[in-house]
Order: C-alpha cells, then structure tokens, then sequence
C-alpha cells in the first residue's frame, strides 16, 4: 500500500518535472541572452543601438552599433512572406481538407510534407540561382537578391506550417455546422467561407503564427538569398539584412567577451522579443476569439 | 555553392573518417591483442589532420592534400572552409590543427591564443591575386586602384561616371568573417564599404552574383575565375588594374604580373599551426613548399610564394 502511494508520488514528481522543463529552459535562455546582451550598453549608448541605422562593429573607423535598419529587415521579409503564404496556405487547407476528393487529398499530403523537408541551404541556392535572376528579370533590376526574393522563399518554407495546421483545424470542424448550413440553402462556397472558416478560425490563426515564427527565424536561406546590404531598406526592391543573418555571420569570429560579442546576445533577445510579441498576440486572439464564441 | 558543398561533404568525410578512427582504435587495440599473444606484428594507426578557416583556401588546401594524401595513405586531412576567422577561432580553442588564413592574425587573437595556451606560427605557402571582376557584357575593361576604391565606398555609383553605361552599379562582397574582405577593405578601399554592399556568403556566390548581374563587380581570389587550363570562366569578365594614373593597365591572368608586384593587389596566404609543426603536418607543409606542391598551387589559379616569403618560412626551420 505504501509502495503503491510512493510509486504515485514519483510519477507525479516525474511528469511534474518534464512539465516544467520547457518553462525553465525557456527562462534560461531569455535570461541569459538578456544579462549578456545587457553587458552591450557599457560601452553602447542604448538610443544609438534602438534608433542608429548603421550596424558595423567590425568598421573601418568607429564602430557603430545601430540595429534599426535589422529590425526593419527582419520585419520586411516576414510581412512579405506572409502575405503570399497565408491566402495561399488557407486556400490549399481548405481545398485539401473540404473539397479535393480523399485520392487527391492523399496524393498532396505528402508531397506538402515533402515540401517541408527540403533544407534550407538548398533553398537559399534556389534563390541565388533561379528565383533570385527570375526577379531581376521581371522587374526590370540589375540584381535579384533582395528583400522579395527573400519573402517568396520564406513564403515557400512556411507554407507547409501554415497548410498542415489549418487543415487539421479545418478538418476538425464539426460535420454538424456544415449539415446545417447546407439545410439552410446555402452553396458550398458560402458554407466554407462563411461557417466552416470562422469556425477553424482559432486554428488557422495558430498555424499563421507558428508560419511566422518559421519565417522570423529562419538563417541560412536569407543569410544567401537577400545579399545582407547594411544600408536600411527603402523598398522590397533593396537588399536587406535580417538579424538572425547578422548573428549567423558575426557570432563565429567575435572576439570574446567585446562590446561586439554582447551586442550580438542584444539582437538576439530583440529576437527573441519580436517571436515572443507574435506569440502572445497569437494567444490573445485565439482567446478573445474562443470568448465571444461561446 | 561550391564551397557549401565542399564544406558538407567535407564535414561528411570527417564524420566517416572518424568513424575510421574509432574502427582504427578498435583495430589496433586488437592488434595488439593479436601481437600480445604473440602471434602478430603490424604497424597501424593513421594520422588524421583537421585544417579549417579560409573560404579562398579551401580548394586549394583541398587539392594539395589529396595529392599528398595518395602519397602518404597513412595520413588523413581534413580540410573545412567557413571564413579565416572561423579558421583563427578554431585554432585559439584547439580544435583544428591548421587554421587557413587569408589575412595575419590579428594582435588581440595572438593574446587570445596565448591566454588559451596556443602559440600561432604563421606560414606562409601561396600568393593570392585579387581579381575585380565583372558582368561579361559590361563594357570596362580597365579600372585605377582609385577608382575601385571610389566604387567600393559607394563615391561612385553610376557605370557612367566612369565610361560605361547609365547603371546603377552594384557592389558584391564578402562577409565580415572573411579575410578578404578585411585585406580589400584595408588594401584597397581604405575606408568603410559603401553601406550598398551585398555581403555575399562566399567567393563563389560572388562570382555566381556577378554572371547573373549586369551591373555586378566584385573581388574575388582569382582561383574562383579560371578554370584548369587557366582560362577565365564564362560571363565573367576579370578587369585590368591601374596602379597610377600614367602605368599601364595589368591583369592579374599573367602569373609573372602578380610575382613581380606589378598587379597591385596580391597577398600571401597563410596557415597557422599550434607551435612549430611537427610530424605529418609538418611533412605536409613542407610538401606544400616543395616545388611539387608551389607547382600544384601555379595550376589551381593562385601563384608560387615570394622569395622573401619563402625565406620567413626557413627562417622557422621548417624547410631547409
């Protein structure tokens, strides 16, 4: 009898911890990144790192830390990447999950995961190679690595994301709500956007986010495909640099424990804030929305 | 690219030839079983070398150690690009034996290495020539060192300012990891890059970039442009160099230019061993020095070391 309750107590001790491991790694490695990236405002001036457009610790002259124009970039890319992922990811959900027949449904199944699987180096070369000359073409520039060539890739990585989890959320739809919109006389247009949608509407807003999060993070595809120019972006037409770029290119020669070093932990809890701000936006709609709801 | 896969497939050997460490280790831990029973006796074991760092090295460190590697079956080399900083960090925190390097360590990575307990020797093994180059329809042929500077701090922006057409110009280079674009910068520009710059992950993206762009110019280890018969690879045009207004015009195509100092942007090619090397990657780097080696080096595209390089070198007593 004790046995039993001693047993008890250490599965709940056990699954207690794995519980909470995530929260304490999650803690660890804000605070971390936060107290070295702290270190950077010893020497920095914090209004010339938020607000200075130039980023260039290894300068000829005076270094400069500024990192506006990343933020911009970073944003940029990810706005880009969204727009052409979210219309298209929904609408492929949409039919995969409502109206393909199950042959069809079972053929672009994996093909999508297939998508997915391609590694991102790979597609960064795509980039330089093929869409990168392909946007210089149609747009009349002498280069194509920039901040769109950037988005449409991006766009392709998230896709995946953004059509699997919507079309779980879509498919989880209760039959019910279609039947009786169908007994009211509405089309199957009307019923998908206008029932079926809104209904999987917590779950498509979580597939955007976890498609966003894919496209802020993502390194080696824009590191190669939007040329990584210093200068802020004026336009989708103009190279850009995003911070996980920077990180990737500095972080492997920075002399230990220079302002530069702690500069680098900074961006990464700016980072680490801007995918944190997406997550907690995303909450509060899902749970605002699932509020008026019921 | 081409140094992305070589980097992948050389990370791949390396993890295999690990493997065959392990499987060696076994093997010899066997052996000397087997020869403890008395029954054989063997020699066995392989030396394995990591050297790591510049991307403008890579295929040439590459090459020389595949030769070298056939000579010597009992030798492995492992031979990884990512920039010679990445190389320089690598050797400061022991975890390569040979750093490749385009540029001299800096004064603040000498200290670190030494607070690491590491003692850089730098050897020199190959002369680099930048090479400018440019979009094959562009029609420059010929650009002064003053010029190039101009361009490369973003003071010139238009081809037409300088006898070409009205084009945007624009401007491919490394990142600040390589040592490239720390010699150019220091070499040639002489001031901060134009803030336009592409900072491109490679030289071979650069001169991918530049074919695709009929506006591009870009500098480049002048390996990445000739091919094996040394002749320049298509949609690629290698510009001439003006020291001063009056010298005439030179390419870096003729070797004999960049031996005599004539084509004015060259530098020596390091590599940065722990102390004086000792062993097989001593042996290597002799081989490297050897006229064979200095000879493989004439016919991947870069040139032979100076005299007075080669003298440094002797001087450390690695070659006679």
């Amino acid at each position: 009898m004790n046995f039993k309750k001693i047993r008890e107590k250490g599965v709940y001790l056990f699954f207690f911890l794995t519980g909470i491991s995530v929260v304490v790694l999650l803690t660890g490695i804000f605070l971390m990144l936060f107290f070295n990236g702290l270190k950077t405002f010893r020497d920095v001036r914090f209004i010339d790192f938020f607000f200075g457009t130039i980023w260039n610790p290894s300068a000829y002259g005076e270094p400069s830390y500024g990192i506006l124009s990343m933020v911009v970039s970073t944003f940029m890319v990810t706005l880009g990447a969204m727009l052409i992922a979210i219309p298209l990811g929904i609408g492929t959900a949409a039919y995969i999950a409502d109206i393909a027949s199950p042959k069809i449904r079972e053929t672009l199944k994996p093909i999508i995961e297939i998508l997915a699987g391609i590694p991102s180096v790979a597609i960064g070369f795509l980039g330089i190679v093929l869409l990168g000359p392909l946007v210089a073409r149609t747009f009349g520039l002498s280069s194509g690595l920039n901040a769109l060539n950037g988005s449409i890739l991006l766009a392709v990585m998230s896709l995946p994301t953004i059509i699997s989890v919507s079309e779980d959320a879509i498919r989880a739809v209760p039959r019910d709500y279609k039947e009786a919109s169908y007994a009211l006389g509405a089309s199957r247009w009307t019923t998908l956007v206008r029932v079926t949608l809104p209904a999987a509407f917590s779950g498509i807003v979580a597939s955007v986010m976890l498609g966003i999060g894919r496209a802020i993070g993502e390194t080696m595809t824009v590191l190669m495909a939007t040329g990584n120019a210093i200068a802020m972006p004026h336009g989708f037409f103009d190279s850009v640099r995003t911070i996980t770029a920077t990180i990737a290119i500095e972080l492997g020669e920075v002399p230990y424990g220079t302002a530069h070093y702690y500069a680098l932990f900074a961006i990464g809890a700016v980072l680490f804030l801007m995918s944190f701000g997406v997550n907690l936006v995303a909450e509060l709609v899902t749970a605002k929305y699932r509020e008026g709801k019921v | 690219m081409k140094t992305y896969l070589m980097d992948n497939l050389n990370t791949g050997a390396n993890s295999l030839r690990k493997l065959g460490q392990n499987f060696c280790c076994n093997g010899v831990f066997i052996l000397l079983c087997l020869s403890l029973l008395g029954c054989v006796k063997k020699e066995a074991g392989s030396v394995s070398i990591q050297t790591k760092g510049s991307d403008t090295e890579v295929n040439l460190v590459q090459r020389l150690s595949e030769v070298f590697m056939k000579k010597n079956p009992d030798v492995s080399i492992a031979v990884t690009g990512g920039g010679s900083g990445t190389g320089i960090a690598a050797l400061i925190n022991k975890q390569t034996d040979i750093a490749n390097s385009s540029r001299a360590m800096k004064d603040e990575e000498i200290r670190q290495a030494k607070d690491n307990g590491v003692e850089p020797v730098a050897i020199i093994f190959a002369t680099d020539g930048l090479a400018l180059i440019t979009n094959q329809s562009l029609p420059v042929e010929s650009l002064t060192l003053e010029k190039v500077a101009k361009i490369f701090k973003g003071e010139i922006n238009n081809w037409k300012e300088i006898g070409g057409l009205d084009l945007q110009i624009s401007l491919y280079g490394r990142q600040s990891n390589s040592g490239t674009y720390v010699f150019f910068r220091a070499a040639v520009v002489k001031g901060d890059y134009s803030q336009k710059m592409k900072m491109m992950n490679g030289t071979a993206q650069i001169v991918e970039a530049v074919k695709q762009d009929r506006a591009g110019i870009g500098y480049v280890g002048i390996g990445y442009v000739v091919d094996d018969q040394g002749k320049v690879i298509s949609g690629i045009n290698v510009l001439k160099i003006t020291k001063a207004v009056d010298s005439p015009p030179v390419s870096p195509l003729n070797p004999e230019n960049v031996k005599t100092g004539l084509y004015p942007i060259s530098r020596p090619l390091y590599q940065y061993t722990n102390g004086i090397p000792r062993g097989k990657i001593k042996e290597f780097i002799q081989f490297e020095l050897s006229p064979e080696g200095q000879n493989i080096i004439s016919l991947e595209g870069y040139y032979p070391v100076t005299l007075e390089h080669m003298e440094a070198n002797r001087r450390l007593g690695i070659i006679k």
